[in-house]
């Protein structure tokens, strides 16, 4: 089954940790993207640019509305996400619990609901 | 053979093979596409194939394996109806396959604890755990589980279903947890266990059968469990609570049938043989250096036994045991017993006192043994208008015949 690990993480946090704790969490990244690749479980993954940079739109009453902003004004922020693909929920799970935004925010597991083809 | 006694053993054969393997089937159905809902669903109608088809061509040599076929090629034809292309064909190879073990393998592999765990699995709402086993592992309707929960029926149907959903969608595993995820969920798996046997018990007299299986079944289950984690002490605990009250079944009612209260019982008819199993298992547990709730429910049982001995009940060791279960899980019912154990030890109006404590509960405003609680509590301290309104209402809930006469005469008994 296929499971999108979505990553919320407090975005101001980043800019407050010294140079070495920031290496050090992109190493942790790297290293984390890297075992899940090895693993062969890995479709797919990216960060997002901030939330600040985001842009809603929706429609109402027939008439486009564009909003400057992210969807949710939450104090954590969709910042990544890893595709991946493993046989069971609690497979997820583990690799969800690994994840360095575990740690620092927090991941929400999903299941892809696939389309027909 | 007549039609009708065609009927008559179809309909037998049917219901033995569901009361002995209905979990079981679901367990193995569900197990490759963790769609319990569509197994429950192709099982039913499984059921129903073969009271039309048995009483025709007679019962199968082993009806367990006629039924698995049948609700198999059901739930094959589900999947195609529900899908199209590439999906289906996935679902339709995991029917397939399990159809060829099946005809391989004359034992139905029991999966009945994987489907448990999968149940209890720390993704599905605390709440609809233990229901959920209830029904997918023995096949107990809503309505029924929905009384044991003290929860509307309608509102039990809606969350079994969501949780099934949840099941399938989220890609719920059905197998053995981590060692390191055991211990919670193993928790939610005793107490599914523990309600199945509250509701078997509920049929003293046993005869309704449906019910007098479900303590069997529960105690099955509970012997399954310790056999698969024989050092988990809370399960052998909960084994030996089990095997305490069925030691008594005998007792609770007399030869005319009529509810024998616990303090009334006769020991000489309590089963020796499950309580010497049961304070053994008890030995076991405390060994293993951890106390917990269903510890506490067997030393209770343990206590009012040793009456058996010595010809009275040690109350202030049974006052002092609910005391550490109120601690631990602080029920309205632990806290209603605990209540009828401070009369014995301080007087009928100090067990009101405590029992007033509850009155705000909502929940227990239909529940039986409140009142039936109250009821006693007041005629022991002469308000005897009170003690008779409290004993309406109490008999008014009662479901069972024996014990609603035997709240009846204690009514009757009140002086005017």
């Amino acid at each position: 089954m296929q499971y999108l690990l979505m990553l919320y993480v407090n975005e101001g946090g980043w800019s407050k940790l010294t140079q070495a704790q920031q290496e050090q969490g992109v190493a942790a990244y790297a290293a984390y993207t890297e075992a899940i690749k090895k693993a062969g479980v890995l479709k797919g993954s990216n960060r997002l640019q901030g939330s600040s940079t985001a842009t809603t739109v929706r429609i109402a009453n027939g008439k486009s509305q564009v909003l400057n902003g992210p969807y949710a004004d939450s104090k954590e922020q969709l910042g990544g996400y890893y595709l991946i693909d493993v046989p069971d929920l609690d497979a997820a799970l583990s690799w969800a619990a690994r994840c360095p935004a575990a740690s620092h925010g927090v991941v929400e597991v999903r299941p892809i609901w696939p389309m027909a083809v | 053979m007549s039609s009708s006694e065609g009927d008559l053993q179809a309909r037998r054969t049917a219901e033995a093979a569901a009361r002995r393997s209905y979990g079981k089937l679901v367990a193995f159905l569900a197990a490759r596409t963790r769609d319990v809902a569509a197994a429950e669903d192709a099982l039913s109608e499984a059921f129903t194939a073969a009271l039309t088809d048995w009483p025709r061509n007679g019962c199968p040599s082993s009806p367990e394996a006629w039924l698995l076929t049948v609700a198999r090629r059901k739930m094959i034809d589900f999947a195609r109806r529900r899908h199209s292309g590439e999906m289906a064909a996935g679902q339709l190879q995991l029917l397939a396959e399990g159809l060829e073990a099946a005809a391989a393998d004359a034992e139905i592999p029991d999966q009945r604890l994987a489907l448990m765990f999968a149940c209890a699995h720390p993704a599905i709402e605390v709440g609809i755990r233990a229901p959920l086993i209830l029904q997918v592992v023995l096949g107990l309707d809503a309505a029924l589980i929905a009384s044991a929960f003290l929860m509307s029926p309608a509102a039990m149907g809606q969350r079994l279903v969501r949780a099934k959903n949840k099941i399938r969608q989220a890609g719920v595993p059905f197998g053995i947890p981590r060692t390191d995820d055991l211990p919670g969920r193993l928790e939610a798996v005793l107490e599914a266990i523990y309600a199945a046997f509250g509701e078997g018990w509920t049929d003293a007299g046993g005869t309704d059968v449906a019910r007098r299986d479900l303590a069997e079944e529960a105690v099955f289950l509970g012997r399954l469990v310790t056999e698969l984690r024989p050092e988990e002490p809370e399960a052998l605990g909960l084994l030996a609570l089990m095997l305490h009250a069925e030691a008594r079944r005998r007792a609770r009612r007399n030869e005319h049938g009529d509810y024998v209260p616990l303090a009334e019982q006769d020991p000489a008819l309590w089963d020796s043989q499950l309580i010497n199993e049961a304070e053994a298992l008890l030995v076991r547990a405390s060994a293993l250096g951890s106390i917990g709730r269903y510890q506490l429910e067997g030393a209770l049982q343990s206590a009012h036994v040793y009456r058996r001995r010595t010809g009275h009940v040690n109350w202030a060791a049974v006052v002092e045991l609910y005391d550490a279960l109120l601690v631990l899980c602080g029920s309205p019912v632990v806290a209603i017993n605990r209540a009828l154990a401070i009369a014995e030890t301080q007087g009928a109006g100090a067990a009101l006192e405590a029992l007033q404590e509850l009155a705000a509960d909502a929940r227990l405003t239909q529940y039986q043994p409140y009142w039936a609680a109250r009821a006693e509590l007041l005629a022991r301290t002469g308000a005897c208008g009170e003690a008779r309104q409290a004993y309406e209402i109490a008999i008014g809930l009662e479901r069972d015949p024996a014990v609603r006469r035997f709240l009846q005469q204690r009514q009757s008994a009140l002086t005017p």
